[in-house]
């Protein structure tokens, strides 16, 4: 049975399949219809929600994509839709702003978009550093053009919220935790542990990429075990040698201590996926789905980031590297988890940038990444790390270009060097985000550009 | 003028919108035993289809029924113009993504199980996907078309100078956030009520009778709102909804379908894409003495809508400028792709973008400034017959352009971009002016009719209805206030209602912009009728002086007299030879104009807008909110055409991109940082329209042709002096990268 609290109600949902998505929940048994469905996939918005989870006194409140959200993910928690802003004819001064400055036209998107600016509204997670716009880049209209959007969340800026009542009943509500063909594990040895009786196991975090297998893939996951609830995989440990992220630690809640870690890092966490990804995914899903673009592990390769990874009470660390073997396949075995990621705080004579490049800047997936970690000394470069994304099967280094600037002058002529040398290390595809042409040449274009004065689009 | 008309009013479903509660198709509760339905797609592209089992899919769990070609009763068809449409494909798959049979189950996601199970025989053909190849074999579906005035050889040949260049343009998915969506519900003696979300009604219901044996009479469709249509839902929503009247006739039972996004982006054509190849003879100061402009396009499968579509593609080669001696000729190429159709601009913004390369290509060649090139190249006294001989009459380009270029300082600005790219090794600024002038009117003359409802009850409420269909572009608001207007009532009393092919019959589709300039004028007759009514009792009446007008219809009523009427408009002037291509296809013209300025980085050829400044011309605006809402959606769209919006296709003819996740349309962060747009303030119709407005759904569209010659300008710059990059759209940051790489090493 898994329960959670709507508009002040406990709402059971009686055993049932557990891929079965929150916005259907909504839309086909609740009858509550505003909430949209715009592509099932959590590329639009449409069908923003807000979620709640219980923080002591108070509730820690995250816009998410309904439609693919798993109702045992709902299990303990608080959820509110576009009805619950609303009681009877008085509209929420979100939605006020929104009907009165003519961010409607054909209203199809709205009730996504007044979700998002209502979570911001309240300082829901990952609001307080963003501005409006990335606030809303993961809901998309096609009719306004945005700037009466844009203004309506201006008009709402964050006020701090009084939820001790939900908290309370929050308090009293018994999460079911498990069901026929699922388990919503609470520590990590209990995951742990379930995943040696069960080694076929889907693992699911944040559902931002297993979510697609269901409603554009139409597959039966078999048995799931949901992680999203185990604290002590959501541990950030920020020490002088590094930060380590526990797998579950979502891209909202890692990104400011990778900011402090570089500020580029901080900034790729914004561009990927819209904010209601970024509130569902975690980087240990990320790293482990292994997915050939990755959006984080170039910059963390290029770091030297390191991964732990856990069978029962064996644990074991590897360069994250190589934990990727080619495409599709990666160094995890049967009844093994990603557990951590340890990233080495960068000394301060190395010199970082991470660039992303897709055709567009918010919510797209990258064409390709490059991240370069430079260690200077005495105007040389004593040490290279370099590594991209999307120029191969998997993320991975580039040897040739690193040796071309080991031991070299910091100058124009020691980049071109390495630019040239990149065709020795990627023999790129041609795809639908980009020529194996454009890949590298882009990618060579990266690394002349290091040795440029940064000149950014976005100062201008 | 009453309080009702020119005011900032806002959308009559703004409350809804926000609140979650207005309804779409999938919004409406369910009869009990509403089957639902998935189509079963050809995954493959071009080929003969020589099996079809569908044991696996009728013994799904929760399927009810399977239906193919086969159980069609009428004709096989879901096209508008030309019957080649197949609601399910019969012998030969035209393309992939084409509908092969539709299962009906207990849930849709039984039914889209189920549908995956088919099992498919086919024989492979050879596809044509780009236009080139469809060229190399004269896959043209009619003869090339040839539009000219004068004879544009000897101009060219004899002109002091003369250039040849070409340009290609990708095509655009609609992506209204809605998709496809109907519901079909049985009724008695073998009626059907459909709901659908369609800009076309009248012809939904045509299809579906010819489809089911039925007379139109049996067949009423209904549309409240779409969410989005752009075009998009103008013919592509009849597969849909003819599918859902086949399944309630058939299994007698109500019928739903919502189409998931993939299915939808790979089932439904999509914005023309195109070529141009210009050839041109000009003098020294850029002014055009002769031009050919080859134009070449993907249709797709079918027929579609096609024919029209590259006709006003025609129609806007010219844009604003006068070409002395032009021949302008198009093919309109069938392809083993999805039918491509109509767009927000309907091939105009195609056309446009030729000519306005024309004149980068131009300025560039001579040297000069590319706003002084166009400004000599303007449409004036003397110069102002079209290459389909309509003459202009209302020309406002010239003082709209000279306005936004002294309001939005880009003399100034031209200078300023030229100091930031010579201050910078890796970023390249790009500005430009460009103009628009469209052509309103349905080009096929017919089409320029619409018929209203009003229905005035003896409280004083008034309801409203017209053969318009409510899209997101307030057509229904802007109407009202015609009618509230008529009537001198509060807005609140006219009462928006949806379209129905019961109350109003044999109506156009919501296309071509037109419409609020058709349905509030029928609109407007309809109530002046009742209005005279009234008026004429109200004389007979000593003391109806003091009435509110809940008291006059009250009195009206209870002296027999009749308060309801239907309204009728058909647009004059308008006549059009398409044997000659010659004649007034068009009442008149709206302008704008806009200046964008863009930065390039060269490195990766990434680049953003960052100020775009904007002077529109509505005519006298019904609606301020609405109008400024249109064009700043418009041009976003626009924007998103030439610049990211990218559709790829594999060799079979398959989209690789139907998704979000692949294909992006801007977000929040792409829109310019600095927008400023104006209304016209001159602006008023020559014509006699609506309160003296004029159309503004489409014509703001090409208004972002400014960002992608900005965008040709900063290329240019990236290597001075090496001419006019070969830039094509959308111009991705891989193009633009290409585009600056190339011209380096000229």
């Amino acid at each position: 049975m898994i329960r959670f609290l709507l508009d002040g109600e406990v709402i059971e949902v009686e055993d049932g399949d557990p891929t079965a998505t929150l916005l259907d929940f909504l839309r086909y048994r609740l009858r509550r219809t505003g909430t949209k469905e715009g592509c099932a996939e959590g590329d639009c918005g449409a069908c923003t929600v807000v979620l709640g989870e219980r923080d002591g006194d108070g509730v820690e409140w995250r816009a998410v994509n309904a439609c693919i959200l798993f109702l045992p993910m709902l299990d303990g928690k608080a959820l509110r839709t576009v009805e619950s802003l609303s009681s009877g004819a008085a509209l929420h001064p979100v939605q006020r702003a929104m009907a009165d400055g003519h961010g409607s036209q054909c209203g199809f998107c709205t009730p996504g978009f007044v979700m998002s600016l209502y979570a911001r509204s309240i300082g829901a997670a990952g609001t307080n550093d963003l501005s409006v716009k990335d606030v809303i880049a993961g809901n998309l209209c096609r009719c306004t053009g945005y700037g009466p959007i844009l203004e309506a969340g201006e008009a709402n800026p964050p006020e701090p919220a009084d939820d001790r009542e939900t908290a309370a009943l929050l308090r009293a509500i018994e999460p079911g935790r498990a069901g026929p063909g699922w388990f919503a594990p609470r520590s990590s040895d209990e995951l742990a542990a379930l995943l040696v009786e069960h080694p076929e196991a889907r693992i699911v975090a944040g559902a931002t990429d297993v979510g697609l297998w269901v409603t554009k893939g139409l597959r039966d996951l078999g048995t799931i075990i949901f992680v999203g609830d185990i604290p002590d995989l959501k541990r950030i440990e920020e020490g002088p040698d590094g930060l380590t992220l526990g797998a579950g630690v979502r891209y909202t809640e890692a990104k400011e201590a990778l900011a402090r870690l570089h500020p580029d890092l901080g900034e790729l966490v914004r561009r990927i996926g819209g904010l209601q990804v970024r509130n569902a995914g975690t980087i240990g899903g990320n790293i482990a789905n292994g997915s050939p673009i990755g959006d984080m592990p170039p910059a963390l390769i290029a770091l030297g980031a390191e991964l732990v990874l856990r069978r029962g009470g064996e644990r074991r660390a590897l360069p994250l590297e190589d934990f990727f073997i080619s495409y599709g396949k990666q160094d995890r075995q049967a009844g093994e988890f990603v557990e951590s990621v340890r990233i080495p705080r960068p000394a301060p004579d190395v010199r970082i940038r991470i660039v992303k490049l897709s055709k567009r800047f918010d919510s797209d997936i990258s064409a390709l990444c490059g991240a370069f970690a430079l260690r200077v000394e005495g105007g040389r470069i004593a040490e290279s790390r370099i590594a991209f994304g999307g120029m191969a099967g998997i993320p991975a280094r580039a040897p040739a270009c690193e040796a071309a600037l080991t031991g070299e002058a910091w100058s124009e002529a020691t980049f071109e060097a390495a630019a040239e040398a990149l065709v020795k290390d990627y023999r790129p595809l041609s795809d639908l985000r980009g020529s194996a042409e454009y890949r590298l040449a882009a990618a060579a274009n990266l690394i002349r550009g290091l040795g440029l004065e940064p000149e950014s689009l976005f100062d201008v | 003028m009453s309080e009702a008309v020119g005011r900032p009013l806002r959308h009559d479903s703004a409350e809804g919108h926000v609140a979650g509660s207005a309804l779409y198709v999938d919004d409406l509760p369910e009869a009990p035993g509403t089957l639902h339905l998935a189509f079963g797609l050809a995954a493959d592209g071009h080929a003969r289809l020589t099996g079809l089992d569908l044991a696996k899919v009728r013994a799904a769990p929760g399927v009810v029924a399977v239906f193919t070609a086969a159980d069609i009763p009428g004709e096989n068809n879901v096209g508008p113009v030309f019957h080649d449409d197949r609601l399910f494909a019969e012998d030969e798959i035209l393309y992939p993504g084409q509908p092969l049979f539709v299962v009906a189950a207990t849930s849709h996601r039984a039914a889209r199980v189920a549908a995956r199970l088919a099992k498919v025989e086919t024989e492979p053909r050879p596809a044509l996907v780009t236009i080139a190849q469809a060229q190399e074999v004269d896959s043209d579906f009619e003869e090339p078309q040839r539009m000219a005035r004068g004879d544009a050889e000897a101009a060219i040949t004899s002109a002091p100078h003369r250039l040849s260049g070409a340009l290609a343009m990708g095509g655009q998915e609609h992506f209204y956030l809605e998709g496809q969506a109907a519901l079909a519900r049985p009724g008695e003696q073998g009626q059907v009520h459909v709901v659908s979300s369609t800009q076309h009604p009248s012809e939904i219901q045509h299809l579906i009778a010819v489809l089911l044996c039925l007379s139109s009479a049996d067949v009423t469709v209904e549309v409240r709102r779409m969410g989005g249509g752009f075009g998009g839902k103008e013919t592509q929503a009849a597969a849909y909804a003819a599918a859902c009247a086949l399944v309630a006739a058939k299994a007698g039972r109500p019928a739903k379908i919502r189409a998931d996004r993939d299915d939808d982006m790979v089932m439904t054509g999509k914005r023309h894409d195109f070529t141009a190849d210009y050839d041109v003879g000009f003098d020294g100061e850029g002014r055009i003495e002769g031009i050919r402009i080859a134009l070449a396009s993907r249709c797709g499968g079918t027929v579609d809508l096609s024919l029209a579509i590259n006709d006003r593609a025609m129609f806007h080669a010219d844009n604003c400028y006068y070409l002395p001696s032009v021949e302008i000729v198009s093919r309109r190429l069938k392809t083993h792709t999805v039918s491509n159709t109509a767009f927000r601009g309907f091939g105009g913004p195609q056309g446009m973008m030729a000519i306005e390369r024309v004149m980068d290509a131009v300025a560039a060649h001579l040297g000069l400034d590319p706003l002084a090139v166009r400004q000599a190249n303007l449409y004036g006294p003397g110069r102002d017959v079209t290459p389909y001989h309509q003459t202009v009459e209302d020309n406002v380009a010239p003082q709209i352009i000279a306005e936004l270029a002294e309001s939005a300082g880009y003399a100034a600005r031209r200078e300023a971009v030229a100091e930031f790219n010579a201050g910078h090794r890796i970023l390249r600024k790009g500005l430009a002016l460009t103009p628009v002038k469209f052509g309103i009117s349905f080009t096929t003359t017919h089409l320029n009719q619409a018929g209203a409802l009003v229905l005035v009850y003896a409280d004083g409420s008034i309801h409203l209805n017209h053969g318009g269909t409510e899209m997101g572009q307030g057509l229904m608001i802007k109407v009202a206030q015609v009618v509230a207007d008529v009537f001198a009532v509060p807005i609140e009393s006219v009462k928006v209602s949806a379209t129905r092919t019961d109350k109003v019959p044999n109506t156009s589709a919501t296309a071509a912009s037109s419409g609020t300039d058709l349905n509030a004028m029928a609109a407007k007759n309809a109530a002046e009728t009742i209005k005279a009514r009234l008026d004429a009792f109200a004389a007979t009446e000593r003391e109806s002086a003091g009435w509110e007008f809940a008291r006059l219809c009250r009195e009206a009523h209870l002296a027999r007299i009749s308060l309801a009427a239907t309204g009728f408009y058909a647009t004059p002037k308008i006549e059009y030879d398409r044997k000659t291509h010659s004649g007034r296809p068009f009442l008149y013209f709206a302008y704008g104009a806009a200046l964008s300025e863009v930065v390039v980085d060269t490195l990766t050829g990434e680049h953003r807008v960052v100020a775009v400044d904007i002077i529109h011309d509505v005519g006298r605006s019904l609606n301020p909110a609405i109008d400024l809402g249109q064009i700043e959606g418009g041009f976003i769209q626009g924007m998103g055409w030439l610049t990211i919006e990218e559709l790829v296709f594999d060799d079979r003819g398959r989209l690789l991109t139907h998704a979000p996740s692949t294909y992006k349309i801007p977000t929040a962060g792409d829109r310019p940082p600095r927008m400023n747009i104006r209304l016209w303030a001159r602006g008023e119709n020559v014509e006699d329209t609506i309160h003296r407005s004029k159309a503004v759904g489409e014509p703001p569209l090409m208004l972002a042709i400014s960002v992608f010659s900005a965008l040709t300008q900063a290329v240019a710059a990236a290597a001075p002096g090496k001419g006019l990059p070969n830039l094509d759209a959308p111009a991705t940051p891989e193009r633009v990268l290409a585009s600056i790489e190339e011209l380096k090493a000229r």
